[in-house]
């Protein structure tokens, strides 16, 4: 083997909720290598301070959330060589998060905004009663199943500029988690789901720029569930006037 | 934004959807001899027809344009409350006036 | 200019609808004034009309004209998009919106040239 160790240039964003700056790392190319093999090779051979976040390494955690080249990815499912920019890497936090140091940013609000927007079971029978059965083709499962395999990695919530202009905004990935709920046959509170969804940080503030079903790591559709909930909004304003 | 302001935007959107292709065609139509007041006027005076058509037209845009300014600025410029109300009420208005003295001077005079 | 996330056809879309709304927004107290001229001064729209007849303000018209189909097709794709179930098709609505647009203002652009 004589062949010439080639590098890349990484650029990692290195500071606390107050200030920080670009860092600038080499770190070795290797065939198949993935954006988290290449913060995880700084941290463990330049610099151990840095400070990032990760736990499956698998695409299922929705821990390794990150800027990579601008764009939010998951980083553990991310190959170099599909992102580099002639032989540049820059590495960032998530947009539209507070940071905590360095990588890792405070995700607090991305989740506290699922409760807010009614992402929950509201229980429609007790333990004592039999269990519904659900048609796996009926309408309302079928727009379920597209939006469950959220893995809450916070990838839409970054890439969406009306979060980033309005903070009460609660985003693509709560706004679909309500959208399931409201689809969900054995939810029994679903108006409370709807009021949760259409006021003033709600799904009507959905400008549908499309960035988060863009970048969504799964493939999910959070603008198409976030046009479904105004559907809904609209049917019940115009139900509750007649 | 809320449900109100939504829908307001929407209803108005589907009203002037038909409304502006029919003022699209109106202006490719008339400019094809050039345009003067006498030409203007000959076509929309003392019409019902035009009056209705462009006074629609007018409050549909005033409504549909005021919230649509208020996003921008709210979002733009962080506008909120009292601000934000005041100053899309101002732009609705503003526009009401402008544009019904506009109708009323091609189609009543 | 354009950050990296923003890359795709619908932000695309949705910015193009931002700016000729606004555009539209801004250009019609003039448009309303230029008219009401006609109860006060017609002279002086007269005047006004005839200078329409230069080449550059016809260029100015050209992109109101496309600012008013862009903004017409946008919110007819954002209404279709919002209260039609849809699907992936609609990246091809939204090419099919612009190039409408620039084919009714082109329409208009050859009438008065």
């Amino acid at each position: 083997m004589s062949t010439k160790q080639e590098n890349i240039d990484v650029s990692v964003w290195r500071g606390d909720p107050h200030s920080g700056n670009y860092e600038n790392f080499k770190v070795p190319a290797h065939e198949s290598q993935t954006i988290l093999d290449v913060v995880s090779w700084i941290q463990q051979n330049q610099d151990a301070t840095l400070s990032y976040r990760y736990a499956c390494r698998v695409g299922m955690c929705g821990s390794c959330a990150m800027m990579v080249n601008g764009i939010p990815r998951w980083t553990c499912r991310t190959h170099v060589k599909k992102v580099l920019k002639g032989k540049k890497l820059e590495v960032a936090p998530l947009r539209n998060l507070p940071v905590i140091k360095d990588l890792v940013t405070d995700m607090d609000t991305f989740f506290d905004k699922w409760i807010s927007a009614e992402g929950l079971h509201h229980p429609s029978k007790t333990r004592l009663d039999p269990i519904e059965e659900i048609e796996p083709k009926s309408l309302g499962r079928v727009e379920i199943n597209a939006g469950i395999e959220c893995i809450n990695c916070s990838i839409c919530y970054a890439a969406c500029d009306t979060v980033t202009n309005n903070s009460d905004y609660l985003g693509p990935a709560a706004l679909q988690r309500a959208w399931t709920v409201y689809n969900d046959v054995k939810d029994a509170d679903k108006q409370t789901v709807l009021n949760a969804v259409s006021g003033d940080g709600g799904c009507l503030n959905c400008h549908s720029q499309g960035s988060c079903s863009v970048h969504c790591p799964n493939d999910l559709n959070p603008m198409n569930a976030i046009a479904g909930l105004k559907r809904a909004t609209a049917t019940s304003f115009f139900n509750r006037k007649g | 934004m809320n449900i109100r302001l939504y829908m307001l935007q929407r209803i108005t959107a589907l009203i002037m959807a038909p409304l502006t292709l029919g003022h699209i065609a109106v202006m490719i139509y008339a400019v094809q001899d050039g345009l003067s007041a006498s030409e203007i006027l000959g076509r929309t005076q003392g019409s019902n027809m035009w009056l209705l058509f462009y006074g629609t037209f007018v409050v549909a845009v005033s409504i549909h344009a005021a919230i649509g300014v208020r996003v921008i600025v709210s979002e733009t410029f962080k506008f909120v409350g009292f601000t934000l109300d005041a100053f899309a009420w101002f732009v609705c208005v503003a526009m009401l006036f402008m544009g019904g003295r506009a109708v009323l001077a091609v189609t009543l005079l | 200019m354009i950050r990296p996330h923003r890359k795709h056809s619908l932000w695309l879309a949705y910015i193009l609808h931002r700016i000729s709304g606004f555009g539209l927004a801004v250009f019609l107290p003039f448009h309303f004034y230029l008219l009401s001229l006609v109860l006060t001064e017609p002279d002086r729209l007269d005047g006004f009309l005839s200078w329409t007849d230069t080449p550059i303000v016809k260029f100015a018209e050209f992109g109101l004209v496309f600012l008013l189909a862009v903004h017409f097709f946008g919110g007819l794709r954002l209404m279709a998009l919002e209260f039609l179930p849809w699907s992936i098709s609609q990246k091809t609505l939204v090419a099919l919106a612009i190039a409408s647009a620039f084919l009714i203002a082109t329409i208009f652009f050859l009438q008065v040239i």
